[in-house]
């Protein structure tokens, strides 16, 4: 038994390395979150409106049929990086043209409204996530989110965290260009 | 020049580590004294060519030679001197070097300072040390030379992340790899025995000095990269259970365990495989930790340049060396014989609680930490654990073994008298559900746990202060005896008293800082105001500085109190053009109540600068200077129980001349 015992703590060494060497795949990125709705189907939703907002309600049928690509961005007033990402969205819309529809996410209605009325809504429509169950579907990780829906209704793109920084913009730019919301160079 | 003398030095210190990894021990085989005895000289003489190859990678910094890829890479022309020198061990490279500087140190020091230490084990230990060092020495010749040329060289340097151009984080490093790399000479010790297959009461006090030394190099690490992470870093917190954090916090808490397990080896003769097993497990966690830094296993906010081949070789050493020394466990452990025996309630029993809690603790961080990578290899799903875990399994965790520290020093070795114990406890548990029921009733409200971890503090706190007071009798006998008896006492036993305390103060601020802080974030422009924990802060708008390599925009805060000025603040966001990065200086009121905290981040974009808009943090933090008082005393605790005479190396010979001279000649 004794002897055994003392086998423990070097087979448990033996697991670990295994698992680690197994890590060292140099094609393999830990903080790269993939989405398996990409190319894939936008999920079937449909929220109400953000309760005190005249902005309507957002169903998945809003987000297709456009002529161009949109974006369907994920925040809560709650959410501090999705303050730094609001204006660069508000140039989007308003520079560029793209158009911006918003999933409030788990967020009190009457703090959203607030949010919105300091900074500015550039959404065309904000569907109300309270409980966070669309988010689910969306499988979401975090606030902000935003993902790039085509025409007919697939998710092309997926950008995780805040959209800030010039390197995340011009990623972000980049990927609305390929989709064909942006056109090239315009900015 | 110095740059191809510094390289030519680590070649050579890795010849003389290869020599000292064989003839000593082989001469503790054969019984042959000068070829044991040639540890001592080797080991000094490795220490000095290290020495000499960091001395010239920190010339090459300081001259800002950008020849050298690595300070090209890391440096900048116009960097303040301190920087320059503190990014000598900013980079890969560099800080490898200075891990293998540690390394020698440690090992000269033992040849030098051991000449209590028989010369089998010495020379035993030493050679294991030096194998260490030959697996690190390569590593760096091999994947990582840090003195490797640029041709062209570049007009200017890179610069080093500018969140690492703080003081607090050009000594963090340092004192971390003091501790990570003091434990690598008491698992020399550890293997050195399991070679010798000798384990008794005089080896667990060798070791015992350097497990100090080592452990409190190490929680001075942690405390310092704690709190430059919550000045420097702007987030408003002190431990983020990042992967990075965990892996040096792992060795701290069995190196915890060892510290303890090894005072009964050394009182009782117990514990034996186990304080081995804790001596390489120590250790190896903080070749892990090396490992998982390097090697972008997996993701964290401290990051090296990663690189998988230099990934490898770390786990080449570390199947090597951890895999090498618990086979030597599996063979040799069994046949060590038990020692002394204990009845379930005693000072032993008390030790084994400490080092089984300590241990399952380690491995809950150890398990969270790697879990996603375990997932990830099963399943392929990608999930990071964050916080919420470590804060539910670990705390309650670490909830009793604060009860049973408080008891621990009141019970007698052997066997224990568990009602006598209470019994002069009882004031200190009435007093301490009294504290806590006067802080509930100042807070009114918080998580029970908070209020449990509060109670179990003042308990710790009382229990370790009641217990100290008995031991010198203050209170039963006049005060100038007390002192006379405080003085007389063995500073160990001081140091104990010194450093539980310290945990009970630090768990203060633990608490206090996480389970009562107030934070708000607001979008401000000039003229905002805002309330938070009872001060009235009103932004008045930011200013652009400029710095050496830098530029800032400074906010201005008043803060006020019913009405009254209290302070001002001034947070600010620098932004290094050159590394093309930007860090956040928060601001800091700091009392011992709490500290109220502020940053700025980025405007929002670039519109933000015309129109004012800033987003600021604002927090308040109560108590948590008590962490860094704690962390403090923690140190202080084990430098008192390192300077105990029963530790210093000739201490007794010193003693008896002091007694001879002190004599009046009559």
């Amino acid at each position: 038994m004794k002897r055994i015992l003392a086998f423990a703590p070097l087979v448990i060494a033996v697991i670990f390395g295994g698992f680690f060497l197994w890590g060292l795949n140099p094609n393999r990125d830990p903080s790269e979150i993939p989405s398996v709705l990409i190319e894939q189907p936008a999920p079937e939703f449909e929220l109400a409106a953000v309760e005190g907002l005249q902005t309507p309600g957002l169903s998945r049928a809003d987000l297709t049929g456009h002529d161009r690509p949109i974006v369907l961005n994920v925040f809560a007033s709650w959410c501090v990086p999705c303050r730094a990402e609001h204006t660069v969205l508000t140039n989007l819309v308003e520079r560029d043209g793209i158009r911006l529809f918003g999933i409030n996410y788990k967020d009190k209605p009457k703090d959203a409204v607030r949010w919105l009325a300091n900074l500015g809504n550039p959404y065309e429509r904000i569907g109300s996530d309270l409980n966070g169950r669309i988010g689910i579907e969306w499988g979401i990780s975090g606030v902000p989110e935003s993902f790039i829906i085509g025409t007919d209704g697939t998710v092309l793109f997926r950008y995780v965290g805040p959209v800030v920084g010039d390197e995340a913009i011009a990623k972000f730019r980049e990927a609305l260009t390929q989709a064909g919301a942006l056109e090239e160079r315009n900015s | 020049m110095t740059p191809e003398f510094g390289h030519f030095a680590l070649a050579l210190a890795l010849a003389l580590a290869l020599v000292q990894s064989v003839l000593p021990i082989l001469g503790a085989a054969r019984g042959n004294l000068m070829w044991m005895r040639s540890a001592r000289a080797l080991s000094v003489a490795q220490l000095l060519f290290v020495g000499l190859a960091f001395a010239a990678l920190m010339r090459a910094f300081t001259v800002s030679d950008f020849t050298v890829l690595n300070v090209a890479e890391n440096s900048h022309s116009l960097k303040p001197m301190l920087y320059k020198v503190a990014a000598t061990w900013g980079s890969h490279e560099g800080s490898l070097l200075l891990w293998v500087l540690i390394l020698t140190a440690f090992g000269a020091a033992v040849s030098f300072f051991g000449s209590n230490i028989p010369e089998p084990l010495k020379a035993r230990t030493l050679s294991v040390q030096a194998w260490i060092s030959v697996g690190f020495l390569s590593f760096m010749l091999l994947t990582s030379n840090p003195f490797e040329r640029l041709f062209p060289p570049p007009i200017d340097g890179n610069d080093l992340n500018p969140l690492l151009q703080d003081v607090g984080l050009a000594m963090h490093p340092p004192l971390l790899y003091l501790g990570y790399v003091g434990f690598s000479i008491v698992f020399s010790f550890a293997v050195a025995a399991l070679l010798e297959g000798r384990i008794d009461t005089a080896w667990a006090r060798w070791v015992r000095p350097w497990t100090l030394a080592a452990w409190m190099s190490l929680t001075a690490g942690i405390a310092l990269g704690s709190w430059w992470a919550y000045y420097e870093l702007g987030w408003g917190g002190w431990w983020f259970w990042d992967p990075v954090e965990n892996v040096s916090f792992m060795p701290w808490l069995l190196g915890t365990a060892l510290l303890h397990s090894a005072i009964v080896t050394e009182k009782r003769d117990a514990f034996k495989s186990w304080t081995i097993l804790l001596a390489i497990l120590t250790f190896s966690l903080s070749l892990l930790g090396t490992f998982v830094v390097r090697s972008g296993l997996l993701t964290s906010v401290h990051a090296f340049a990663v690189d998988p081949e230099r990934g490898l070789y770390i786990l080449m050493l570390l199947a090597l060396s951890i895999g090498g020394s618990l086979a030597l466990f599996a063979w040799r452990a069994p046949m060590m014989e038990a020692g002394g025996l204990f009845k379930p309630v005693s000072r032993e029993a008390g030790l084994l609680v400490n080092n089984l809690i300590l241990a399952a603790a380690t491995g809950t961080v150890l398990f969270g930490t790697l879990y996603p990578l375990f997932l990830e290899a099963v399943t392929g799903d990608k999930i990071s654990v964050g916080p919420p875990f470590f804060n539910a399994s670990f705390i309650p965790m670490m909830l009793p073994l604060v009860f049973v520290m408080g008891l621990g020093p009141y019970l007698s070795w052997k066997r224990a008298d568990l009602a006598g114990v209470f019994q002069r406890l009882r004031f200190v548990a009435i007093l301490s559900v009294l504290g806590v029921l006067a802080i509930w009733y100042m807070t009114m409200g918080g998580p029970v746990l908070a209020y449990l971890s509060i109670l179990l503090a003042i308990w710790l706190f009382l229990a370790t202060l009641r217990e100290w007071a008995l031991r010198i009798r203050l209170f039963d006998v006049s005060f100038k005896e007390a002192l006379r008896r405080a003085r007389n006492l063995p500073r160990a036993t001081h140091g104990m008293t010194m450093a539980h305390a310290g945990l009970a103060v630090a768990i203060f601020g633990f608490v206090g800082s996480s389970a009562w802080k107030s934070e708000q974030v607001v979008f401000v422009g000039p003229g905002s105001n805002i309330f938070i924990a009872g001060f009235d802060v009103t932004f008045e708008g930011v200013q652009r500085l400029s710095g050496p390599n830098y530029f800032a925009d400074r906010g201005t805060l008043v803060v006020r109190r019913d009405g009254e000025i209290v302070t001002m603040l001034y947070p600010e966001r620098r932004t290094f053009p050159v590394a093309q990065s930007s860090t956040t200086e928060s601001a800091i009121r700091s009392t011992l109540a709490g500290d109220l905290y502020a940053s700025i981040a980025a405007p929002a974009s670039e519109d933000a600068e015309e129109s004012g808009a800033w987003t600021l943090r604002i927090l308040y933090e109560p108590l948590v200077n008590f962490i860094w008082i704690g962390s403090f005393m923690l140190v202080l605790g084990g430098g008192l129980s390192l300077s105990d005479r029963r530790l210093r190396v000739g201490a007794p010979r010193r003693r008896t001349i002091d007694a001879t001279t002190s004599v009046p000649a009559e």
